[in-house]
Formats: C-alpha cells, sequence, structure tokens
C-alpha cells in the first residue's frame, strides 16, 4: 500500500493498547488471543514497524508496554540498578549509571534511532546483534518477566540462549544488575566495516571478575553469546596469549557468519586480534575502561 | 487502559497547535504528518530509521517519524521544520552552506538545532555521533559540523 507521497504504509491494520500495569497487559494478551488477533507486546517498536511493513511481521493488535511503571524504572535500589525494559538506549546514555552497560549499548544504530530503541526490545528483536544483551550476560544480571504469575525474576544464564526464551503471553519488565559490577574493570571492542554506526563485524564486551576475563560477543556468529568454554581457554595462563587465543576462537559455539558484510575467516581474524587486545588491556597494568569503535580509541576514568 | 482501535480519530499537538487527525492506528508519524496534517517538510527516505531525513522532535528529542507511529505522540509535543522561526541553526546551514540539493535539509536541520539545545557545548565527537543519524548523499558534512560548531561558538 502507497501514500499519496509514494511511501509505503504498513499494509494492514491493528488494534492498540496501552496498559498501565503488568495485569493488564498480560490479561489484554490473553483475551486478544483468545480472539485470534495474535497480538504481540511493543516497546520502542522501530523492529516492529519496519518489519511490518515489509510484511515480515503480521498482527491484529499491540500491546504498548510504555506506560508500565515498571517497564520505565531506571534507578539503584539498594545494592542493585533496576532498569524498565521500556527505557531508552539514549536515556541509558545520558544517566549513565552503569558506564558497563552504557558503552555496550550506546553504538546501536544511531542517535536519533537510540532515542526510540528501548534496552527491551533491542534484547528481545529479531535482529542478530542485540548488543545490549551482552553487558547483562557478563553482569550476572537478573531478567524481571511479567507473565501470568506476575513478575518473575530469572538469572540470565536461565533465560538467554541466542534469545531470550519468553512464553506465549510472556514479557520482558525489567533488569536487575548488581552494583559491585560497576566496579570492574571492563573492555569495550566494536569493529565495523566502513561507518561507524554500522552494524557490527566483530562486538566484544569484556571484563575481569576475580582475576577471570569474562567475555560476550555479537556479530560472529549469528546470536550473541557468552561462552564458559570460551572463557575457560582465555583464562589458561599456563599458555602464551596468542595461544589462549587460537583455542578460544574454537571453542565458538556456533560457525563464524559468512556474509556481505564480511567472510567467516575475516570476522574470526578481527575477533583473535579484539581478544588480543582484551588480553593486553584487562591483565595489563591500566585500571581505566576502554572502549574502542573502529580504529578510534576512548578512555573512560572513573 | 488506552485503547485505540484500527482508525481513530484523536489529537495531536504539532507546531504548537492541536490538530485533529483520523488515522488508521498502523500509520507512522511521517505519513501523517504528510498526508493528514499537510506538513510537507518533513521527506520520505528509506522508511528504516536509516536516512533521516523524517526526523522530527518529540519533546525535544530528535526522532526519526518512519520508525514511530502516530499514535505514540499523542500527548506529547511534536515539532517539524515547519514549527521552526529563524532559529539560529537554520542561519548557519545558510552561512555554512550546509546544503546542497537541499533534500535530507530539513532532517538535519532538525536534529542539529536538538543537539545546539540540548548540548550547546558539545565535543566534537559528540557532534559527529549525532550527525550519523543523517544521510546528505551530496555529502555536505564538513558544512553541516561547521554549521553546528558555529552555533555551538555563541552560545
Amino acid at each position: 500500500m502507497e501514500g499519496k507521497g509514494g511511501e509505503e504504509m504498513i499494509s494492514f491494520d491493528f488494534e492498540y493498547y496501552k496498559p498501565a500495569s503488568v495485569k493488564e497487559a498480560v490479561d489484554i494478551f490473553e483475551v486478544l488471543s483468545s480472539q485470534s488477533k495474535k497480538p504481540i507486546f511493543y516497546n520502542g517498536g522501530t523492529e516492529i514497524i519496519t518489519s511490518a511493513r515489509r510484511n515480515l511481521l503480521f498482527t491484529k493488535a499491540v500491546i504498548d508496554i510504555k506506560d508500565i511503571s515498571e517497564c520505565i524504572v531506571h534507578e539503584f535500589k539498594n545494592s542493585e540498578l533496576y532498569i524498565g525494559a521500556a527505557v531508552t538506549i539514549s536515556q541509558i546514555e545520558e544517566k549513565s549509571l552503569f558506564p558497563l552497560l552504557r558503552d555496550g549499548s550506546n553504538s546501536i544504530a544511531d542517535q536519533t534511532v537510540r532515542n526510540k530503541i528501548t534496552l527491551g526490545g533491542n534484547i528481545c528483536g529479531k535482529i542478530t546483534y542485540r548488543e545490549a544483551v551482552l553487558s547483562l550476560l557478563l553482569c550476572d544480571s537478573e531478567m524481571v518477566i511479567a507473565g501470568k504469575n506476575g513478575l518473575t525474576k530469572h538469572p540470565i544464564s536461565e533465560v538467554f540462549d541466542k534469545t531470550l526464551k519468553l512464553a506465549n503471553g510472556e514479557f520482558l519488565a525489567q533488569i536487575i544488575i548488581n552494583k559491585d559490577y560497576a566496579k570492574l574493570p571492563y573492555v569495550s571492542i566494536r569493529k565495523t566495516k566502513e561507518a561507524k554506526s554500522a552494524y557490527p563485524l566483530v562486538r566484544v564486551l569484556a571484563l575481569k571478575k576475580e582475576n577471570e576475563i569474562r567475555a560476550a560477543i555479537t556479530g560472529v556468529c549469528g546470536f550473541p553469546f557468552r561462552s564458559i568454554e570460551l572463557e575457560s581457554e582465555l583464562n589458561n595462563k599456563s599458555i602464551s596469549p596468542e595461544a589462549r587465543v587460537e583455542r578460544a576462537i574454537k571453542k565458538l559455539p556456533a560457525p563464524a557468519v559468512n556474509d556481505t558484510l564480511g567472510s567467516d575467516d575475516y570476522r574470526l581474524f578481527v575477533l583473535k586480534n579484539s581478544l588480543m587486545d582484551v588480553l593486553t588491556i584487562l591483565e595489563g597494568d591500566s585500571h581505566d575502561n576502554i572502549s574502542r569503535s573502529g580504529s578510534a580509541r576512548v578512555k573512560h576514568k572513573r | 487502559m488506552i485503547t485505540y482501535p484500527e482508525v481513530v480519530q484523536l489529537e495531536l499537538n504539532i507546531n504548537d497547535e492541536s490538530r485533529k487527525v483520523t488515522i488508521r492506528t498502523s500509520d507512522t508519524l511521517l505519513h501523517v504528518i504528510r498526508e493528514q496534517l499537510g506538513l510537507t517538510g518533513i521527506k520520505v527516505g528509506c522508511e528504516n530509521g536509516d536516512c533521516g531525513t523524517c526526523t522530527v522532535l518529540i519533546d525535544g528529542l530528535p526522532i526519526k517519524a518512519c520508525i514511530m507511529l502516530a499514535v505514540e505522540a499523542v500527548g506529547h509535543k511534536i515539532t517539524t521544520i515547519e514549527g521552526l522561526k529563524d532559529v539560529p541553526i537554520q542561519k548557519a546551514f545558510q552561512e555554512k552552506m550546509g546544503f546542497q540539493c537541499g533534500f535530507c535539509t530539513p532532517g538535519f536541520i532538525m536534529n542539529c538545532h536538538a543537539l545546539t539545545k540540548l548540548h550547546p557545548k558539545a565535543s566534537d565527537e559528540m557532534i559527529e555521533r549525532w550527525l550519523q543519524s543523517n544521510i546528505c548523499r551530496c555529502t555536505g558534512y564538513e558544512e553541516i559540523k561547521e554549521a553546528v560548531k558555529s552555533v555551538s561558538a555563541e552560545k
């Protein structure tokens, strides 16, 4: 369907619901499902709109969760940071309560899109990169999922495997991160083929906890991941750093992506260099957290 | 709970005017601004959130109108290029030749206007990050950057 101006409109109609509570959202989802309206939870909506316009997605009802107080919380409570799923990536950067989360997500898309993309939307989207989840994987975050039983907390390791595992009628409401992780040294590396705001060839976020390096990666395989096996090789200090990285790369959970953005061999080459950087920085003397984007290098001192 | 049927009549606050529109709930803000409200300063580009030529301000924040449903804008203040009246960044674009063919200009101006209002002393790095939101196929980026910097220098 085209508008008079030549733009392509979403070719189907849907109803719009904006509940004010978790219970309202879950209840209306159930009602709309029973009416075969294939409802979907709507957050920032950027992926839903672009997919709907290309007929890659169909629904007769969207449920916008941006009015639910639990979904827009963004504050420390005692020793934990609570971030609602509807908090935008720009708000995370502006408020900057948790530098690792900020640096792990502030290169997603571009500035004006980040004013619309939400943390929950990025984590639950269909796009392969989902960079915002990397810091959450490193910090043993808790995912607060809304469903028929209200809000339930789950360790991210139990509910995230390539994607966030949500049952029909459930949605991600908020994320909880222990404040202690904000004190740990970390490295953020993002390598793109061309523009800095392009999708990453390789995206590595790593931190050091109790003298062990943790690494979460996206761009290389078709999904974001943190691999204990890969980290085990990375932390094997009985061999040289080069050998550690070589062995770590053999523990990737899936073959490297081979597409027009970069061949599988090139991605592995870039990953190898990035992991060498991780070892050099996190096992070096500097305690500054470092964020690398493309060839640029910026130090963040606290 | 707010509930809208597939087609709904509602009010949008745009350029400090309250305007009634009858729209499909699935209409993007881009479509409604151009086709319902007749404000054609906002341009149709990629419709995929990439090019920035449809940038408007929502409560002062630049947003690409192609990736926002019009119903999401209810209760918020929408500003389009028609709502700017001789703001400093418009003059700076003229003085620094921040445009060539002009197609991307409204989107760039909305983004740059927001940047200079929200971050009057933006660093070069921040300016570059913000300008990555818009594409100029005439590649006038340096002049646009100069325009932003000239406004920042005045403050």
